[in-house]
């Protein structure tokens, strides 16, 4: 059964294709890709947007231990209904991810339950404690295709340095949570004029900045790569800028979240606009965008966090951080870089795709023949109003419910198969 | 200026003064008289019947005396039963949500809820969603309306005396809050509102303890106290926690005195029209010296009778406006 | 009551300035009459414009008698019983004020009008709240019917069936700047076509 994806606008980031053009897709792998090509069924996409699948390198998909937030089938769902074939799932489960019986765990879950790919990602420290090194070449075998203490950053210098040191032996790039936990602590936002007037402990950037300053100078020691995640700050975006003009091996990214809202959004104590890092300001919100605009930062992840209603449905100081994110990274992408031309529909689509496959060398974000059919067709000028009908996750913890966005996931194949198509 | 106002109260609850427009805060300013003059009946019953066969509930999670006191007197004072759930034996501390509590004191059919709670935003979470009228007595640092709007009163009244005025304004007053502003709910809800009433105010404190955004609003903020105190009309002194020392706040109770404390010799630099006011309960000799609390500037216990006029105003309002979600 | 703004009202004056003038004299003797002790006697009038009348008795009672009795006001909003119903409660019209012990007097209410009672059970409420009057009663200037509770007054000036479209409305120059009673009654303007 072949299927030609006919008349859309292609952009494949890696071979810097973007023109009118079909492709062909069969027995789970893209065929051709051309004009006028024919095949058993047809996709008319004329209008949309044909792109390799999106990446995302940082989600929670809370399996083992948090099941009621999000399982591996709920959280794949919810992937493909944001046109997401690959992800790489966060570690910090119960119990975290530091073995490789557990990695295995993910994977066989993963085969038997998601609709995409999940790649996971696995603890660079046992139990996440900041203290010995996890069996990283073992955890690689498994198929980890990462290391990181996501949720947490690792407190002492020195065993950050032996962990990026470990890892580069190993082969596996460190993605890097940069809090500074005794400057951070007991914050629940961002420290400025919102915090002050609701009367909460704020988290100041130099939370961030501290960390992303000191870890990538440890993994210039170690002559490591590390990946710098979810920036929220204009003065980490400059630190990255800076390190890589003097040569580091250092990647970074930023989420939707940080370049669409400020910290005004927690104004009335809404729970959802509760997530670390949080949400800051309009400089920051220039400076990731002019990161993405210069390469500063690579790619684009949603860190995808879920929670219950009822464990968000709290006070404020006691409701868990964190928003999902999966279903609407690409419309929020659309909505505020690309329609307000910041950046190109093309870079847009680099930085969903093929930025994060980087990051972690993964068979992904490409569109090519005889390459893995993931690919997704967007409609970049649909506006949609986000209803809680649009998420496919168990949980609803997002910011944007009621927001109009531009830029719908119409058709996401996985493997050749389709795995999402819109109903609306 | 009794007699004229045509506004109507409409809001279901009171959880902040950040909401309120000024026309608000007057309409308890100007409503608070009438309330004291039935606590000041010199014979015969101290009550009027606004409140009666209505339940208030009194939910104070924190531990508080003067504050519940004088919420159950004003409600009483209205006729209305009164019902007090202490925090130590009530369910949130057996794992219960903040809803779910309040959903079983409304199945006692509360009419008003006045919560008291350690974490900001609770009286938020709970007004949109539950049908007593909720009345904010205090949500962590973030607000303290009903104190606030006392406070207000009081230094009108004040302003009203010393000018022989009877309709004079709190505009162009100028007040200084001393103390700990960082951690200070009463702090933040008496800024809100002196602000929409057209004060001018600044705030002096150690620079660890007096958040610097407040620029941004028109708030002076000074570190030093002869500063703060130069031409102000009204010194508001806030109370000094010794939890703070420990962490890293300020390094001992003798150096924040030697440099805050509000005691006769500090208030030399202020006028002398000058009045001192304080939310209590009072560290005596630490923020505040003995010796002031209880000389002729202080206005201290006005505040607490005028708390309990306040806060009857405020419960007849909400209560009896229409303007419920019944 | 205030006319709807779709309608015109027509008014009929009941009592000019020189009738009321003499309806406070009767009503001033008639209290005399019934009061030897002036002593003991309190004027209570409930405001708005019951105040006003309450100090004109209380001017022309100390002029027959010798004595002045003391006059308070009465604001009676605190004992409405209306305020359950969920209509706006109008703040203030003033506040309770006076300057004596009710105790063992005879307190005497003063209104202009009186129509369903409410008005004056509330000041009864008020008055027994503070203290424990020897009696209370009541002097109204005009009574216009309607009543809904079983209230009368002690001294009435004047007395009048009102229909549904009509009120009284009591005009002094303490607060209005004349003195007059009139009859108010609300007709529906003309329809305008089309």
């Amino acid at each position: 059964m072949s299927l030609v994806i006919a008349n859309g606008h292609v952009v494949d980031p890696a071979s810097g294709l973007s023109e009118t053009m079909d492709v062909l897709v069969a027995d789970g792998r893209v065929r051709e890709m051309g004009k006028s090509l024919r095949g058993d069924e047809t996709l008319d996409a004329r209008g949309l947007v044909v792109c390799p699948g999106l990446v995302d390198i940082q989600v929670h998909f809370r399996e083992p231990g948090f099941e009621s937030k999000e399982t591996i089938a709920s959280g794949s769902r919810a992937a493909a209904r944001g046109g997401v074939t690959t992800v790489v799932t966060m570690a910090n489960t119960n119990p975290p991810i530091d073995n490789a019986g557990l990695v295995e765990l993910v994977t066989r879950r993963a085969r038997e339950t998601a609709c995409i790919k999940v790649r996971p990602a696995a603890c660079a420290t046992k139990g996440m404690k900041g203290e010995e090194l996890t069996e990283m070449a073992e955890l690689r075998e498994a198929g980890a295709v990462a290391v990181t203490d996501d949720g947490r950053d690792i407190r002492s210098s020195a065993v950050m340095r032996r962990v990026l040191e470990y890892a580069g032996m190993v082969g596996l790039p460190y993605l890097a949570h940069c809090q500074d936990e005794d400057l951070s602590d007991g914050g629940t936002m961002h420290e400025g004029r919102h915090s002050m007037l609701m009367g909460v402990c704020g988290i100041p950037r130099e939370a961030e900045e501290i960390r992303i300053d000191r870890n990538i100078r440890l993994a210039e020691l170690a002559d490591a790569r590390i990946h710098i995640q979810h920036i929220s700050t204009a003065g980490g975006v400059q630190i990255v800028r800076d390190a890589k003009k003097r040569g580091a091996r250092v990647t970074a990214e930023s989420a939707p979240h940080y370049w669409s809202l400020t910290a005004a959004a927690a104004m009335g104590f809404n729970t959802h606009a509760k997530m670390y890092p949080p949400l800051r300001e309009e400089e920051d919100i220039a400076a990731i965008i002019a990161g993405f605009q210069d390469g500063t930062l690579d790619n684009i992840a949603t860190d995808h966090a879920p929670h219950t209603r009822a464990e968000k449905d709290v006070e404020f100081q006691l409701a868990p951080f964190g928003i999902i994110g999966l279903e609407t990274m690409l419309a929020l992408t659309v909505t505020h870089l690309v329609k307000p031309g910041h950046i190109t529909l093309e870079r847009a689509v680099e930085l969903m795709t093929l930025g994060g496959a980087r990051v972690c060398s993964l068979e992904a974000g490409c569109l090519r023949p005889d390459g893995p059919a993931d690919v997704t067709v967007f409609d970049p000028e649909e506006q949609w109003t986000v209803t809680l009908a649009d998420f496919g996750s168990k949980s609803a913890n997002s910011p944007y419910i009621g927001h109009t966005l531009t830029g719908r996931v119409k058709h996401v194949f996985c493997d050749g198969r389709p795995v999402h198509t819109d109903n609306r | 200026m009794a007699g004229t106002t045509h506004a109507v109260w409409t809001r279901k609850d009171l959880v902040g003064i950040a909401d309120l427009t000024r026309e608000e805060i007057e309409m308890v300013l100007d409503a608070a008289p009438q309330f004291g003059a039935v606590s000041q009946r010199a014979s015969g019953i101290k009550k009027v019947p606004l409140l009666q066969g209505r339940l208030v509930v009194l939910w104070f999670h924190e531990p508080s005396t003067r504050t519940r006191s004088s919420f159950e007197l004003a409600a009483k004072r209205l006729s209305a039963d009164t019902l007090a759930v202490a925090s130590s034996t009530s369910s949130s501390v057996k794992g219960e949500t903040l809803h779910d509590t309040l959903a079983n004191i409304e199945a006692m059919r509360a009419d008003i809820t006045v919560i008291r709670h350690s974490c900001a935003g609770a009286p938020h979470l709970l007004a949109g969603s539950h049908r007593s009228h909720i009345i904010n007595a205090g949500d962590g640092r973030h607000e303290h309306p009903t104190q606030a709007l006392l406070d207000c009163y009081t230094m009108r009244e004040s302003v009203r005396r010393r000018t022989g005025n009877p309709d004079a304004v709190l505009d162009g007053i100028k007040v200084a809050i001393v103390g700990d502003v960082e951690h200070s709910r009463v702090a933040r809800s008496d800024i809100h509102a002196l602000l929409k009433l057209g004060a001018k105010v600044t705030v002096c404190g150690p620079s660890t303890l007096v958040p610097r955004e407040l620029e941004r609003y028109g708030v002076g903020v000074t570190h030093r106290l002869k500063e703060a105190l130069e031409d102000a009309d009204v010194v508001y002194s806030l109370r000094i926690q010794l939890e703070r020392q420990a962490k890293a706040l300020f390094p001992s109770l003798r150096e924040y005195i030697k440099l805050f404390r509000i005691d006769a010799e500090s208030l030399k630099s202020a006028p002398d029209h000058a009045i001192v006011m304080h939310p209590g309960p009072i560290n005596r000799d630490l923020e505040l010296s003995a010796e002031v609390a209880d000389g002729p500037r202080s206005v201290i216990l006005q505040q607490v009778t005028n708390g309990v006029a306040v806060r009857m105003a405020v419960m007849h309002l909400l209560a009896n406006s229409g303007g419920a979600a019944r | 009551m205030t006319p709807d703004k779709d309608f015109e009202v027509e008014s009929t004056v009941l009592m000019d300035r020189d009738a009321l003038a003499a309806t406070v004299r009767s009503l001033a003797l008639a209290i005399c009459d019934a009061n030897p002790d002036i002593g003991e006697l309190a004027l209570l009038g409930i405001l708005r414009r019951g105040r006003p009348l309450a100090d004109r008795l209380a001017a022309l009672i100390g002029e027959y008698t010798g004595t002045t009795p003391p006059v308070g006001s009465l604001a009676t909003t605190m004992y409405r019983d209306d305020v359950r119903t969920g209509a706006a409660v109008p703040l203030l019209k003033g506040e309770t004020h006076f300057d004596f012990s009710v105790d063992d007097r005879t307190v005497l209410l003063v209104d202009d009008v009186l129509a369903a009672g409410r008005t004056i059970r509330a000041a009864l409420d008020e008055v027994m709240d503070y203290g424990r009057p020897r009696r209370i009663q009541l002097a109204c200037l005009v009574d216009r019917g309607g009543r809904e509770l079983p209230i009368q007054a002690d001294y009435l000036g004047y007395s009048i069936a009102t229909g549904a479209d009509e009120w009284v409305s009591v005009r002094l120059r303490e607060t209005d700047d004349e003195d007059a009673v009139l009859l108010l009654r609300q007709e529906r303007r003309a329809e305008m076509n089309d």
